[in-house]
């Protein structure tokens, strides 16, 4: 489409045309409308959502007369929420901190070990079995015995929620780094090439979509890696992250806090992804077909 | 015209100093599917050679093998001097850019693989750029380009190390008529101002007969060499020589030596 047609459908004049022409206009302002809808339904139409589950929650709370120590009104997470601030905020940082810390690791030793598994077959076939094993393990299950070698928590909690993350970043990065450009491979080895340069101006940018895609995933997952790991940790300690809170609530029978709690992690959750999002769509927003908008 | 261009016209082809000799090279694939037998050529300083054959015909083998991109399984393929880094260069069907980089870095490609950093070669890469008619679009991403100007920059990265010798593997198949047309032109004109040797591999008559002053013929099955022809007309050619009556009767000449190729293997 061109720029013409777009301002003449948002100006909503039209200019003496001949009768083809007319009806091609109408037809794209149709299509112009439908889109501005489209644009405005995508963020009122979830909100609404929302703000109406919370006003059925709500009332499903009021005229039932369930008790608060069962399903707390939201108006009542909100005000723990913001009482017990201080608390939960400190709960926050850890579990962020063990999210974050578990993302980074899972990227240097997904990217790591994908460029040592592109760079030999020998080692790839040696070690992807084990990978796979660790991925395809239900961290729950392997949580405890970490939990019992290694002495420190901080790093039982990075552990397991390293494994978890881990995963996606290598399967992803490996199949990048494999999917370099058959001719671009042809071209660096006529100019002389040398395998760290190969590595380097191409299949390392080639891998980059991919890794970006395998890091949303990873982040979800070190938060998810970083919760169970809390709770098969248990009570005590420093430990004491937002999952830690919502256990202790749970025997507290402190329903709103394991609410508060829970809403905390779902909302870490949530900006992890868009961070990641974001970040993957400036790196490729100049060259990428995922990330570039076409008229169509 | 370049001194260079004056010494390479002042030759006829064939009394050239060699370059590069191919001499009874082999290749072939797994046990036994011959891609190439037998084949011998002496590439002179300033030849513009096209191989021409049907597909199969081991056009693209040869190429493959001079490029040093595999090896021949019995012969051999010796360079006149030693070949030094940016000698060699190649344009493949396909522009193959770097998506992520733009028009300049892809261009720089050849000179930052031999470890030179931007700023030393940035005269280089413009004046490449400048000679395929981009100079505007240094800073433009491939994906911003159209067929024929990809295909532009892919030559300007192969003319940047101003290399003695240019493989081209069928560079304009993908394109259009007019578009091929244009970058036949472009191609000459760019090879008088560089003065370098091109070896084209091609399955267009016409293309062969306007561009080279050597056309090798060639038949599949097995990959092999049927014969020569020379192209007379002297360069620089313009779109003067693609209209005469001269290039009309050269064109059917590489026809029917063509047709001959095919001939002589009427079994598919």
């Amino acid at each position: 489409m061109t720029t013409t047609d777009e301002t003449l459908g948002q100006d909503g004049r039209l200019q003496p045309a001949t009768a083809p022409a007319i009806a091609a206009d109408t037809e794209e302002m149709a299509r112009l409308r439908r889109r501005r809808a489209e644009k405005i339904g995508q963020w009122v139409l979830p909100a609404l959502v929302v703000v109406l589950t919370i006003f059925a929650w709500d009332r499903i709370v009021v005229i039932n007369e369930i008790p608060h120590y069962i399903l707390p009104r939201p108006g009542l997470v909100a005000k723990t929420l913001i009482e017990d601030w201080p608390i939960l905020f400190d709960s926050l940082l850890v579990t962020l901190q063990i999210t974050m810390g578990a993302l980074a690791i899972a990227v240097l030793g997904g990217v790591g070990l994908a460029v040592l598994f592109t760079q030999s077959r020998w080692i790839e076939m040696s070690f992807f079995p084990y990978a796979v094993i660790l991925q395809v393990t239900p961290i729950v299950s392997i949580a405890p015995l970490i939990f019992i070698y290694v002495d420190s928590k901080i790093a039982g909690l990075l552990i397991c929620a390293w494994i978890v993350a881990f995963f996606p970043i290598l399967s992803n990065t490996t199949l990048g780094l494999n999917s370099a450009d058959h001719n671009l491979r042809d071209l660096f080895k006529v100019y002389g090439a040398n395998r760290w340069q190969r590595l380097r101006f191409l299949q390392l940018p080639s891998a980059l979509p991919y890794f970006l895609g395998g890091l949303r995933i990873a982040g979800g997952l070190s938060l998810i890696g970083a919760v169970v790991a809390e709770y098969v940790a248990g009570t005590g300690g420093i430990g004491s992250g937002l999952a830690f809170r919502i256990l202790e609530a749970g025997y507290r029978l402190n329903i709103p806090r394991m609410f508060a709690a829970l809403l905390l992690i779902a909302l870490t959750g949530i900006v992890i992804f868009a961070s990641l999002s974001f970040l993957s769509h400036m790196l490729l927003r100049k060259w990428h077909e995922s990330a570039i908008k076409r008229e169509t | 015209m370049t001194p260079m261009a004056a010494t390479r016209s002042s030759a006829p082809a064939g009394e050239r100093s060699p370059l590069l000799s191919m001499s009874h090279v082999d290749k072939v694939f797994g046990r036994d599917v011959v891609a190439l037998r037998d084949m011998t050529l002496d590439v002179g300083q300033g030849d513009f050679i096209s191989l021409l054959g049907p597909s199969g015909c081991g056009k693209s083998t040869a190429l493959r093998l001079i490029a040093g991109l595999s090896h021949p399984t019995s012969g051999s393929i010796r360079w006149a001097q030693d070949r030094v880094d940016g000698d060699l260069s190649v344009v493949l069907q396909e522009p193959t850019l770097m998506p992520w980089a733009t028009v300049a870095q892809n261009v720089w490609l050849p000179f930052r693989l031999q470890g030179r950093r931007f700023r030393a070669v940035r005269d280089e890469i413009l004046e490449a750029l400048k000679l395929v008619g981009l100079e505007k679009f240094q800073n433009a991403y491939p994906r911003e380009l159209s067929g024929g100007m990809k295909m532009r920059v892919s030559i300007a990265r192969a003319l940047v190390t101003r290399p003695r010798l240019m493989l081209m593997d069928e560079p304009f198949a993908a394109l259009d008529e007019i578009t091929r047309f244009k970058l036949n032109n472009d191609i000459l004109a760019m090879r008088e101002k560089i003065g370098c040797t091109v070896i084209f591999v091609t399955h267009s008559v016409f293309e062969s007969v306007f561009l080279s002053d050597r056309i090798v013929i060639m038949a599949a099955r097995p990959g092999r060499v049927i014969r020569e022809l020379r192209v007379g007309e002297p360069y620089p050619r313009t779109e003067v020589f693609r209209t005469s009556s001269d290039y009309a009767a050269q064109c059917r000449a590489a026809s029917e030596a063509l047709k001959e190729a095919m001939g002589a293997h009427d079994d598919h």
